[in-house]
């Protein structure tokens, strides 16, 4: 007999969670043991092939793992976002597809890729197609440059901070593009609206960027780490305790600037539901609809990341230092995104211009030539 | 510049309120109360428990109707809102036995069709009041979902009728169909 559906379910999820929870569990630790994985691998390689080939398989292998990974955290993240909207609304959020639901976002993953691909008649073709992917480079591409750990990056490019904040502006023209080529009225206003908050928060980003990068005097972000290399206390502490508090301010208004940059609560008028039904991602279904969703998180863990990078010593930490700790960190700010986003109503777009050009902008100049004077060496 | 600065405050200082607010809610128990059967989903399929407390004691589910009682009064007929009940009753025939329902009414009228289209009920209990035998009621069964729209009509009565009807009776199968 045919067993009915339900217990059939509860017999998938009863097998699968723990499955779940244990990868989970051993993806820990081997963000943990990276180094030591990533050593080996290397060792191996120059023993094996000439050193031109043992580099590019090197650096495949770690292309490879990076895309991975971030490809793997927006499953785990969506599961987590919906868990904390849930709980401070005294909800309970995802509860039955495993444990907890935490099968949830690979059920609707499963979901997404059956479902139909539409297109919608009178739509740009060409643009339609290459939008998301659009989208979806600038967030990935730009965890060339992020380091995990010690020498565990695949590119430790010496403009690394000038590459992250060029990259990632690849994301609003595929946005924009997304709005324009699905025919649609609110697209097009999302795409517009998103295009005048990207342009007006790259601003105090590199501003803000720049207040490091005076203090560091470097754009390499392994440099930025190397900078904060004694953990919370001494000479070369977290940057974000030095400098009398200006460099606290300049987290702050960096940690802004990254949620108007991701499109997250208080700054979503991109994609506001209650205005736009979906912004710039409304005629969009399917795997493509996926790749939006995708690039919104994997953009969210690079803000996040990166604050960690500049302000928090990246994958130094007090006690011990690794990639644990990077990815701890992150999660942490990550968090507080989620937090925020589950308190803070919308802005409007004139205070979010206002909010840019009146406050942000003026303030961190304030910081940056403070910094800038309090840098120079005496004499 | 003092307004500015006091802008500045202001925002900063409700952020933060609003963050604790939030922050006191993420640790607070849900209020949610889970659709049955958090534990063993087989166990409630097979046996159809309601755990205790579950149902609001006054939760208008399912109707059913204890047939035997009927007397063919028709009133939940009349009162009901939206006509989603219908009966058919004879008259019975001098000679045969006398019944009665439980509470000793005396049953003059054979209920030939009693049928409910429970898709179109309303749970509005209205009809449950005048029933002078109190024969039909709201169970506490809530999982009646169908396949079809013709297995809504539930069916109640029992006797057969003596004659064929002389006219169609309300709402045959048919009928509901289309």
């Amino acid at each position: 007999m045919a067993m009915k559906r339900p217990a059939l379910e509860a017999k998938i999820s009863n097998f699968l969670s723990p499955l779940v929870i244990a990868g989970a569990g051993g993806f820990l630790v081997v963000i943990a043991l990276l180094p030591k994985i990533a050593e080996m691998i290397r060792t191996q390689l120059q023993s094996a092939l000439s050193p031109t080939w043992a580099s590019v398989v090197n650096i495949a292998l770690g292309v490879g793992a990076t895309v991975f990974l971030v490809a793997q955290l927006p499953i785990f993240l969506i599961w987590f976002e919906r868990k904390v909207a849930a709980h401070v609304q005294d909800r309970l959020g995802p509860m039955r597809v495993g444990w907890h639901g935490v099968l949830q976002s690979f059920a609707d993953g499963i979901k997404l890729l059956f479902k139909e691909d539409i297109i919608p008649e009178g739509a740009d073709r060409p643009l339609f197609r290459i939008a998301p992917v659009l989208v979806i480079m600038g967030a990935f591409a730009a965890f060339a440059v992020v380091p995990w750990g010690h020498g565990l990056i695949i590119s430790d490019l010496n403009i690394g901070l000038l590459y992250i904040v060029a990259i990632t502006s690849l994301g609003a023209i595929g946005i924009l593009m997304a709005g324009w080529a699905s025919n649609n009225k609110y697209s097009l206003y999302g795409g517009m609206r998103s295009a005048a908050q990207l342009v007006a928060y790259e601003i105090p980003t590199a501003l803000v960027i720049l207040v490091v990068v005076i203090q560091v005097g470097s754009l390499s972000l392994q440099d930025v780490i190397a900078s904060q290399s004694d953990g919370l206390w001494g000479e070369n502490r977290w940057l974000l305790t030095r400098m009398y508090g200006l460099n606290l301010i300049a987290f702050v208004i960096f940690f802004i600037c990254g949620l108007a940059e991701t499109n997250r609560n208080p700054f979503d008028i991109p994609e506001a539901e209650s205005e736009l039904v979906a912004g710039f991602h409304t005629e969009y279904s399917g795997m493509r609809f996926a790749f939006f969703f995708l690039a919104e998180y994997g953009a969210m863990w690079l803000v996040a990341g990166v604050a960690a990078i500049l302000f928090l010593g990246g994958w130094v930490g007090p006690y011990f230092s690794g990639p644990l700790v990077f990815f701890l960190k992150t999660l942490i700010l990550v968090f507080v995104q989620m937090w925020l986003r589950w308190t803070l109503p919308r802005l409007r777009v004139d205070q979010l211009l206002a909010l840019c050009w009146k406050y942000l902008i003026p303030i961190t100049l304030a910081v940056l030539v403070t910094v800038a004077g309090l840098s120079v060496p005496p004499g | 510049m003092k307004e500015y600065l006091e802008g500045i405050w202001v925002s900063i200082s409700t952020i933060a309120i609003g963050m604790g607010v939030t922050l006191r809610h993420l640790f607070m128990p849900s209020v949610t109360q889970q659709y049955l059967a958090d534990e063993n989903p087989e166990a409630r399929w097979k046996s159809q428990i309601v755990p205790e407390g579950f149902l609001n004691e006054r939760s208008r589910m399912r109707l059913h109707v204890k047939i035997e009682d009927c007397i063919g009064c028709k009133q939940c007929e009349k009162v009901c809102p939206v006509d989603c009940i219908y009966i058919t009753t004879e008259k019975r025939e001098k000679d045969e036995a006398p019944i009665f329902a439980s509470d000793g009414t005396a049953i003059k009228q054979r209920v030939v069709q009693f049928d409910i289209d429970m898709s179109l009920c309303c749970y509005c209990q209205l009809c449950v009041y005048p029933c002078p035998t109190v024969c039909i009621l709201m169970t506490p069964e809530f999982e009646f979902a169908e396949t079809s729209k013709e297995n809504f009509l539930y069916r109640f009565a029992k006797e057969k009728p003596l004659q064929p009807p002389a006219e169609k009776r309300p709402h045959e199968p048919a009928a509901a169909g289309a």
